[in-house]
């Protein structure tokens, strides 16, 4: 646990309401993500409230969080795979002084709430923890199509060949395609959906995953949702075939772990040394050796 | 090389249409009333507009109706002719049933082998764009309305085979590559902009796009009136041989009498949104009735 210096908690002074969103707003957000939860990956619409981080840092993810916390859970905040950069540590930290009987934690297995930006952790959710992203541009056909109107019929009648052939071109023009962060997946069969910017790694994780995941895109007012059981799949051609990003022949340099998202830094030699994206997980793994050592 | 056009591989539709040449095809789109008016409506709208009152706007309520009554039977494999002066409601008609328009009212038939006897205006827009994309082909009037001047020329192919479900690159291309051919686009071509190709090679590509998912309809809009003579003769010829082939039922709007004698065994003449005559086009051409086709035949015979 990353230690932050004990605060007064907001809640006792009588301006502030608990988990720092009024009631009524909760209900709101909570309303939409039932919606979201029964239509999987349509985007739904809700009023964004202002918060005391601004638009675009991850206030689609925090009203998410703030409207379902409650007594007794635990929330882990993930920034791109770290649990202790600013952003996290300052939402963490929000939490606690809003809600004084939530506790936070690094640990992926002890959350029963875990809000990220652009990863899923490593290890598998239970069907007991929710997951909850943070989402910069949730319109998957955006990059196709910047008229809204045009997006949502689109989305209405299921008309996705132009999705498609953005994907095809891309193979003309590159061999393969090139899109990384924010693969396109396909929903329940149904809808089109941006994932947040997850490297692909992460996509075969979200299909048919044990939690439920909530979408929340604060600047752009959208909360989506893949309920748990429910099929992902990222769209691809059947000779084109989706693949994870391969880290083949390179390990974790604090872990060892070969089986997980590198991310690479270069040392004083200008050569990359590789380490986990997540955090939670490279600590488990070395705490585990230290345990029982092999 | 006929192979392309008569044998679309279809994802979602597996029951391959019989197109036999008969006696009497029974139609395969029924058209009945098609109107469509753009603002409030009055009782006085139909009666005070139309060509005997030489204008569309009704003076009552200022709506403009810009197609009534028009009604038509189609049948497999023959064409259509639609003729008429520029804001007679012809474009209205064609847009309307390839549903880039809702229009006020009126039905449109459509008999397909897998499902007979369905009215396009009535279908709930995800029938009615697998209508679109599979049973309808369009090629507009200029080609910016039909191609995206985005992606390639292959790619604008591909969209169509792309909403069938195609999901195979190589087969995308081949087909897609097997259609352009027949376009006569040369295939060192196929993945350049159609922002590069001269007009009459966009012409080509949409009339490849719209054929991609081997329609039942093929919908022409003035395709040829941006073309010199010459590249008009050679599309139109594309165009007959490929209807001959697939047994397509065509309608063709035209302005130009010429083109709707070569192509047309049947016409509608419209003016200010109401059809003032219709019948074999040899005959309408040689003994126009209506004083506006007689004005219309004697401005291009002279």
């Amino acid at each position: 646990m990353i230690a932050t210096t004990p605060e007064p908690a907001i809640t006792e002074l009588p301006t502030y309401n608990y988990a720092f969103l009024d009631e009524l707003s909760k209900g709101a957000i909570r309303r939409a993500m039932l919606k979201a939860v029964a239509i999987p990956g349509y985007q739904v619409p809700f009023g964004s409230r202002e918060l005391p981080i601004a638009r675009g840092w991850g206030t689609g993810g925090l009203q998410l969080t703030l409207s379902l916390i409650g007594p007794g859970d635990v929330v882990k905040v993930i920034d791109q795979g770290a649990d202790d950069s600013v952003n996290a540590v300052n939402i963490r930290r929000l939490v606690e002084r809003t809600a004084p009987d939530v506790t936070t934690t690094t640990k992926t297995a002890e959350a029963t709430i875990i809000q990220s930006r652009h990863r899923t952790p490593e290890l598998p959710l239970r069907n007991d923890q929710l997951m909850i992203y943070q989402v910069p541009l949730p319109e998957p056909l955006r990059v196709i199509e910047r008229r809204e109107a045009e997006t949502r019929r689109m989305h209405g009648e299921g008309d996705y060949s132009r999705m498609w052939v953005a994907l095809y071109e891309d193979i003309v023009r590159n061999g393969k395609i090139t899109r990384a962060a924010g693969y396109p997946v396909l929903v329940h069969g149904r809808h089109i959906m941006s994932p947040s910017p997850i490297p692909k790694w992460d996509l075969p994780r979200l299909h048919r995953a044990q939690n439920l995941s909530l979408f929340g895109a604060g600047r752009e007012k959208r909360i989506y949702a893949i309920p748990p059981h429910t099929t992902v799949v990222p769209l691809a051609f059947e000779d084109y075939p989706f693949a994870v990003e391969s880290f083949a022949g390179k390990r974790c340099a604090f872990c060892g772990s070969e089986d997980t998202f590198l991310v690479a830094t270069p040392d004083a030699e200008g050569h990359s040394i590789y380490t986990c994206s997540d955090t939670a997980w490279c600590a488990s793994q070395i705490e585990r050796e230290e345990v029982s050592p092999s | 090389m006929s192979a392309v056009l008569t044998a679309p591989e279809r994802a979602n539709h597996t029951l391959e249409p019989v197109r036999g040449p008969g006696p009497t095809p029974s139609p395969v789109l029924e058209v009945r009333d098609l109107t469509k008016r753009y603002g409030p409506g009055c009782d006085q709208c139909l009666e005070l507009t139309g060509p005997e009152h030489n204008r569309t706007t009704c003076p009552a309520c200022g709506t403009v109706v810009a197609c009534a009554d028009v009604s038509f039977d189609l049948r497999p494999g023959r064409t259509l002719g639609i003729v008429g002066e520029s804001g007679s409601g012809k474009t209205t008609v064609l847009r309307s049933l390839y549903g880039d328009i809702e229009p006020t009212s009126g039905s449109a038939v459509l008999h397909t082998p897998d499902a007979p006897g369905r009215d396009l205006f009535t279908l709930d827009p995800q029938d009615r764009r697998r209508v679109r994309n599979f049973e309808m082909g369009m090629v507009y009037q200029t080609p910016r309305q039909g191609l995206n001047f985005g992606i390639s020329a292959g790619g604008n192919v591909a969209e169509r085979l792309l909403a069938a479900n195609w999901r195979q690159v190589t087969r995308i291309r081949n087909r897609a590559s097997d259609l352009l051919d027949r376009m006569e686009i040369a295939l060192d071509r196929m993945d350049d902009m159609p922002g590069t190709f001269s007009g009459g090679m966009q012409q080509r590509v949409q009339v490849a796009k719209a054929l991609a998912n081997g329609p039942l309809i093929l919908l022409l809009d003035e395709m040829t009136s941006g073309l010199d003579v010459s590249v008009q003769a050679g599309v139109l010829d594309l165009i007959q041989e490929i209807q001959h082939e697939a047994n397509i039922a065509l309608i063709v709007v035209s302005h130009d009498l010429g083109v709707i004698r070569l192509l047309c065994e049947r016409a509608l003449v419209m003016k200010n949104g109401r059809v003032v005559e219709r019948g074999i086009t040899d005959q309408i051409l040689e003994d126009p009735h209506h004083p506006y086709t007689q004005l219309l035949v004697s401005s291009v015979n002279s």
